[in-house]
Parts: structure tokens; C-alpha cells; sequence
């Protein structure tokens, strides 16, 4: 419905995106990194986080979302995460020849100036909510840029890029 | 106990590793891949003959997460690993000719192969179900790997299927752990064998039993599968026959109606009962059929009749009957698959009427196909026959002749279907038989030859593994079942 031809939804729209988008993401980033002490965590945030590109793509088009988290860097960043979080398992191994062994030192706080910890628990948030945000942002683009298309008389699917060319 | 973890581990590791580091150098995800197999079946062979417990994180039996090892999961570890080596192996030349992406190729291949040794190694419900899941996802998208319309259409099919049958799973270990508190496999058999069953486990025993049918494809559960296995990669397509409906189908079948649920006279009547209609039907079906790997996937499902029915006879004999069948079924089923790729690889076709005096340009292909062909119609010496024999045995054993009968039948059935790929493809030819892109036809890469040959080696020696009966080497993997749910919670809880 947009009459000038620049891609995405209304000026309204935008202006909104672009107010909130840093709000959005910062709320994940804060899940992610509050999960063990209270409701949410590396999966949830992780959501959040690439709803916020999801958000991006919807108002002003896939490029803009893309010139921010290429799709090479989000495919780096998926396996980036399930590595991290495989070492860290394994790192319970060097520790005390345990997988995932939580092998920080845990304490509840009980007088001033006492940190509360859980451990690894907090790290393998951060991994997870890096896996989920990638992964998730992928499965939408790829989503939103694959067509079924005929080439040489069969039907195939193309991405939208290589479509143009043709 | 450590390295049994590692056949979990290095795999999801490497199927994330090589997409990050492989898109610059072209040979780094062949042998990245190829030394994760090699190793991970290095790593499987250390486990032969061991047994033990390793509590993950630290947290002991019915709380945290176990992974059980026994007799059992390590003549699966052994076949899983044993047959993706060579499916990597045979994968290098095959997919730089008719596929591309290796990268995420060999990610979701190495997925499937962690997936497959979790589903084996683990000894609690929802980890199941996780490494189900895995191995599952995986395969469907390597089933639509080539992107063309019917292979995105057995996908899909597959899928749907597939996804059905893990909503089973998934709601009756929901229902399990809300009857009885507890998702620890052990600890389940532990709480049935004090309470006895009620309808509530009774019904999600029932759901479980649905749900490992269909990834096992036994008729009348197999819908999916003579689509989704011929339209997978060749080496993919041995993956999936010979190792994924195992390890995810029947293993875990086993495992539950053996070692969580205890084995029931009904129990055992269904499985003869299904395991004699897919023999047959599963026979029948491929007799029809023209295209070279449609027609071996119809054979997994009547070749997994013969398994279920050894395993549904519940006797010792009728036990490593079916276990050795399984392990054999899976050497010469991949092999078969792999030669329907060397075929594929050279003539690009997988009809029957195209093919033709292959023996003569390919006589590694030839040689390996009529191995194949004679060890799964159970032709001695070759390893299907002594399987097939102990089965049979096993069936005038236990007073059912009838069964032996069938078995017989079946097998006469399965000769003649192999008749027909080598009176068509290698030694005769077919209709539509083009004798001038024959004549450009040669020998597929000596990479491809490699486990074609090997896979003819064990077809041919795998026979031996029978030494001693049940006092050699199937002595304690029949024994892990025979123990039923008593030894099975004794070696976990130690109750």
C-alpha cells in the first residue's frame, strides 16, 4: 500500500520501528541475561532479539534488516552459539571430568555486597539466546526470500536475488 | 566412562564447526567429516564389551539425565558409526558430481549421526525424545536435499509423517511424567513393576508403540518411507535403511517393550503378527517396482519384518536372530544403496529399463551389488543367510512352523526382485537401453570404491560373528534383554 517505492509499510509504521526497535532488543538482551533468576532466559530472549529484526524487515524491507545481520553473519553467529554452548559443556570435563559439570563456584547471597550465582547457568543463557536469535531470524528471511519458481521447465526453489537476474 | 559422550558431542560439534570454518577452502569439510566418522567409529568399536552409567553434570540416576551403556547400545553404536564412515567415505565424489552445499550437507549428516547415537545411548524419556527429534529433523531435510519437486514432496510427506509419530512420543512421556513423576526410563520401569499399570501408562505405552512403529515403518505404518528413501542422496538413502529406522525405529522399540515395559504375550503375538505382514507385503510391493532404489527401499520394510519377527518371538534364538539380522540388514542394505548411487553417479538414472550390461564398465559396482543381492535373499555363505537361518530355527523352536514357513516364502520372494535388478541393470538390459551412453560409461572414483568393498568384506565374513551362539558374541546383548526390566533397573539404580 505504499505509494512512493521505497520498500516496507507506512511512515507510521517506521517512525514507530525506529523509536522502539532499541527497546525491544534491549529487553531481550535483559531476559537472556536475568533467565536464571527469574522467568525467561536464553530461549525467550533469544526470541525477542530476532523479533526485533523481524520488526526491522517488516517495516522497512529485508534490506535494511540484512545490511544489519547479514545472512552469512547469522549463519556464523547459529553455529557460533551451539559451539559455545557445547564448550562450555565440555569445559566441565576439564574441570572435574564431568560433562556439563557447573564447575562456578555457586553462592546465594546472604550478607551485603554478596553476589548472587548460578554458575554456568548464566553463560549457557547467553549462548542459547545467541543460537535462538540467529537461527530464528534465518528461518524467517530464508522465509521471506525463497520462491518456487520455473527453471528449464521445473519447478525450483530460487532465492529472490538470483530470481532478479534471471 | 567419559568417551561415550564424545559420540554425542563430537559430532553436534563438528556440524557446526565445519559451516563456520569450510566455506573458505574447498577439501577442509571432506576431511573434516571423514576423520569425525573415522573417529567416532573408533570411538563406538572402545565401547564393545563395556557396560556403565554416566550421570550428566554430576546428577545421579532418577533426577538428572543418564546415558546407559550396555551390550545393546553398543552393537547399535558400532552399526551407526560403522555405516556413516563409509556413507562420508562414498559422499566426497558422489555429491561434487550431483549435488552441491556440502557444507550444510555434512552438518545435518553429522547432526543425524549425534541424534542417532543419543537416541541409542540414553536412559531417560525426554532425551529421548530430544535426540529423536534430532536425528528426525535432520533426515528430513536431507531427504529433500536435491530441492526438486518430488523430492521436496517425500520430504514433506516424510515430514508430516514423521511429525506425527514424535507428537505421540511426545505426549505420552508427558502423560508417563505426570503419572508417575518421573521421566528416568529406568525409574519408570522401577514405579510400573511396584504400581502395575494403569490406564493412564497403559495408554501412553500404547502411544510409544504408534509412534517408534512409524519410525520403524512397519506396515502399516511405512506410508513415508518407499518416498522419502529413494529421494535422499545415495549415501543418505544407506543411512536412513540401514541405520535411522534401527536406531530411532526398532532399537528403542526394543529397549522400552524389553527393558522399561516388560514383554507381554500380546506383545509378542503383535510383533509377529506385524513383522510377518511387512515381510510379505513389503516383498510383494517390490517385486512391482522399476526404479532401482524404490525398489530396495520396499525391502527395508519387509527385510525389518524378519527383525521384528525374531525379536517378537522372545526366545534366545529368536533374539539374536533378529538382532543379528538387524546388524546384518544394515551392512548389506547400505551397500545396496551405495551401489544404487555408483549407478546413479555414472548413468544418472535410477530406472531399471535404462540400465543395462553394467557388469562390464563397472565390475566393482557389479561385484558388490551381487554380494548385496545375495546376502539379503539369504544365499549362503553370505551373512543374510545365517540371520535368516537362526530365525527361521528359532520360529520350529518355539512351535511356530507357520512363521518359519513365511520366512522362507518371503525370502524365495526376495531372491526373485533381485533377480530383476541384475538380469536388468548388470547383466542384461532393459528397454529403453541406450548403447551409445553406454559405451562413455566406466568405474565410479576409487573413493566411491572404497566402501563398496569393504561392505562386500563383511557381507561376505559377517557370518562369523555367529561363532559360539550365545556363548560368543551375542551372548550378552541377548542377555541385556532377557534380564527384562529387573536387570535393567538393577544396573541403573542398582534396586
Amino acid at each position: 500500500m505504499n505509494q512512493n517505492k521505497q520498500p516496507g509499510m507506512s511512515l507510521i509504521v517506521q517512525t514507530v520501528a525506529r523509536w522502539l526497535k532499541g527497546f525491544i532488543f534491549l529487553y531481550g538482551v535483559y531476559i537472556i541475561f536475568y533467565g536464571h533468576l527469574s522467568p525467561g532466559g536464553g530461549f525467550a530472549g533469544g526470541v525477542i532479539v530476532a523479533s526485533t529484526f523481524v520488526l526491522l524487515t517488516l517495516a522497512f524491507g529485508k534490506e535494511r534488516s540484512l545490511g544489519k545481520l547479514g545472512k552469512l553473519l547469522a549463519s556464523e553467529l547459529d553455529s557460533l552459539g551451539a559451539l559455545m554452548f557445547l564448550l562450555i559443556a565440555v569445559l566441565g570435563i576439564a574441570w572435574g571430568r564431568i560433562f556439563f559439570l557447573n564447575f562456578i563456584e555457586k553462592a546465594v547471597p546472604t550478607g551485603n555486597f554478596k553476589l548472587f550465582s548460578a554458575g554456568i547457568i548464566p553463560l549457557c543463557n547467553v549462548a542459547i539466546g545467541i543460537k535462538v536469535a540467529a537461527s530464528l531470524f534465518m528461518i524467517f528471511i530464508i522465509l521471506a526470500v525463497i520462491r518456487v519458481q520455473e527453471v528449464k521447465g521445473r519447478r525450483r526453489l530460487v532465492t529472490t536475488e538470483k530470481r532478479r537476474k534471471e | 566412562m567419559n568417551d561415550i559422550i564424545y559420540l554425542v558431542a563430537l559430532p553436534l560439534a563438528m556440524a557446526f564447526f565445519i559451516p563456520m570454518i569450510g566455506r573458505k577452502v574447498r577439501w577442509l569439510p571432506d576431511v573434516l567429516a571423514n576423520a569425525t566418522t573415522l573417529v567416532l567409529l573408533i570411538l563406538a568399536g572402545q565401547t564393545v564389551g563395556r557396560e556403565g552409567v554416566y550421570a550428566l553434570g554430576g546428577w545421579a540416576a532418577p533426577l538428572g539425565i543418564v546415558l546407559v551403556l550396555d551390550s545393546l547400545s553398543s552393537l547399535l553404536l558400532l552399526i551407526i558409526n560403522l555405516v556413516s564412515f563409509m556413507a562420508t567415505l562414498f559422499s566426497v565424489d558422489y555429491l561434487e558430481k550431483l549435488y552441491t552445499s556440502k557444507l550444510r550437507y555434512y552438518s545435518l549428516f553429522l547432526l543425524m549421526v549425534a541424534g542417532m547415537n543419543g537416541t541409542v545411548l540414553t536412559g531417560d524419556f525426554f532425551n529421548l525424545f530430544v535426540f529423536l527429534e534430532i536425528a528426525s529433523i535432520a533426515s528430513y531435510a536431507l531427504v529433500g536435499f536435491g530441492c526438486e519437486a518430488d523430492e521436496l514432496e517425500a520430504s514433506f510427506k516424510y515430514l508430516v509423517i514423521g511429525s506425527i509419530a514424535s507428537t505421540f512420543v511426545l505426549l505420552a512421556v508427558a502423560l508417563l511424567y505426570g503419572r508417575l513423576a518421573t521421566l528416568n526410563m529406568a525409574h519408570v520401569a522401577w514405579l510400573l513393576q511396584q504400581n502395575g499399570f494403569d490406564r493412564v501408562t497403559t495408554f501412553a505405552f500404547v502411544l510409544l508403540l504408534v509412534g517408534f512403529l512409524v519410525k520403524g515403518a512397519l506396515i502399516p505404518f511405512h506410508a513415508w518411507l518407499p518416498d522419502a528413501h529413494p529421494s535422499a542422496p545415495a549415501p543418505i538413502s544407506a543411512m536412513l535403511s540401514g541405520v535411522l529406522i534401527k536406531a530411532i525405529g526398532i532399537y528403542v522399540l526394543i529397549r522400552l517393550t524389553y527393558n522399561v515395559f516388560g514383554i507381554t504375550p500380546m506383545l509378542s503375538a503383535l510383533f509377529t503378527s506385524i513383522g510377518v505382514i511387512s515381510m510379505m507385503i513389503g516383498v510383494l510391493l517390490a517385486l512391482g517396482q522399476w526404479d532401482f532404489k524404490r525398489l530396495l527401499a520396499y525391502h527395508s520394510i519387509s527385510q525389518m519384518g524378519y527383525v521384528v519377527l525374531g525379536i517378537g518371538l522372545g526366545t534366545p534364538l529368536g533374539l539374536l536372530g533378529g538382532l543379528f539380522h538387524l546388524l546384518n540388514h544394515s551392512l548389506f542394505k547400505s551397500l545396496l544403496f551405495l551401489d544404487s548411487g555408483s549407478v546413479e553417479y555414472e548413468t544418472g538414472t535410477r530406472e531399471l529399463e535404462k540400465m543395462g550390461n553394467l557388469s562390464q564398465k563397472m565390475p566393482v559396482t557389479a561385484g558388490s551389488t551381487l554380494v548385496a543381492s545375495l546376502s539379503i535373499s539369504g544365499i549362503p555363505p553370505f551373512n543374510g543367510f545365517w540371520s535368516k537361518l537362526v530365525i527361521i530355527l528359532a520360529a520350529v523352536q518355539a512351535g511356530r512352523a507357520g512363521l518359519a514357513v513365511w520366512a522362507v516364502i518371503g525370502s524365495i520372494l526376495t531372491l526373485a526382485s533381485f533377480s530383476k535388478i541384475q538380469r536388468y541393470a548388470f547383466f542384461g538390459q532393459g528397454k529403453d537401453f541406450e548403447p551409445g551412453k553406454w559405451a562413455l560409461y566406466q568405474e565410479v572414483p576409487l573413493l566411491m570404491r572404497i566402501p563398496l568393498l569393504v561392505l562386500s568384506t563383511l557381507c561376505l565374513a559377517g557370518g562369523l560373528i555367529l561363532w559360539g551362539g550365545l556363548n560368543g558374541f551375542w551372548g550378552p546383548v541377548v542377555e541385556v534383554l532377557l534380564g527384562g526390566p529387573a536387570d535393567y533397573i538393577g544396573s541403573i539404580l542398582g534396586r
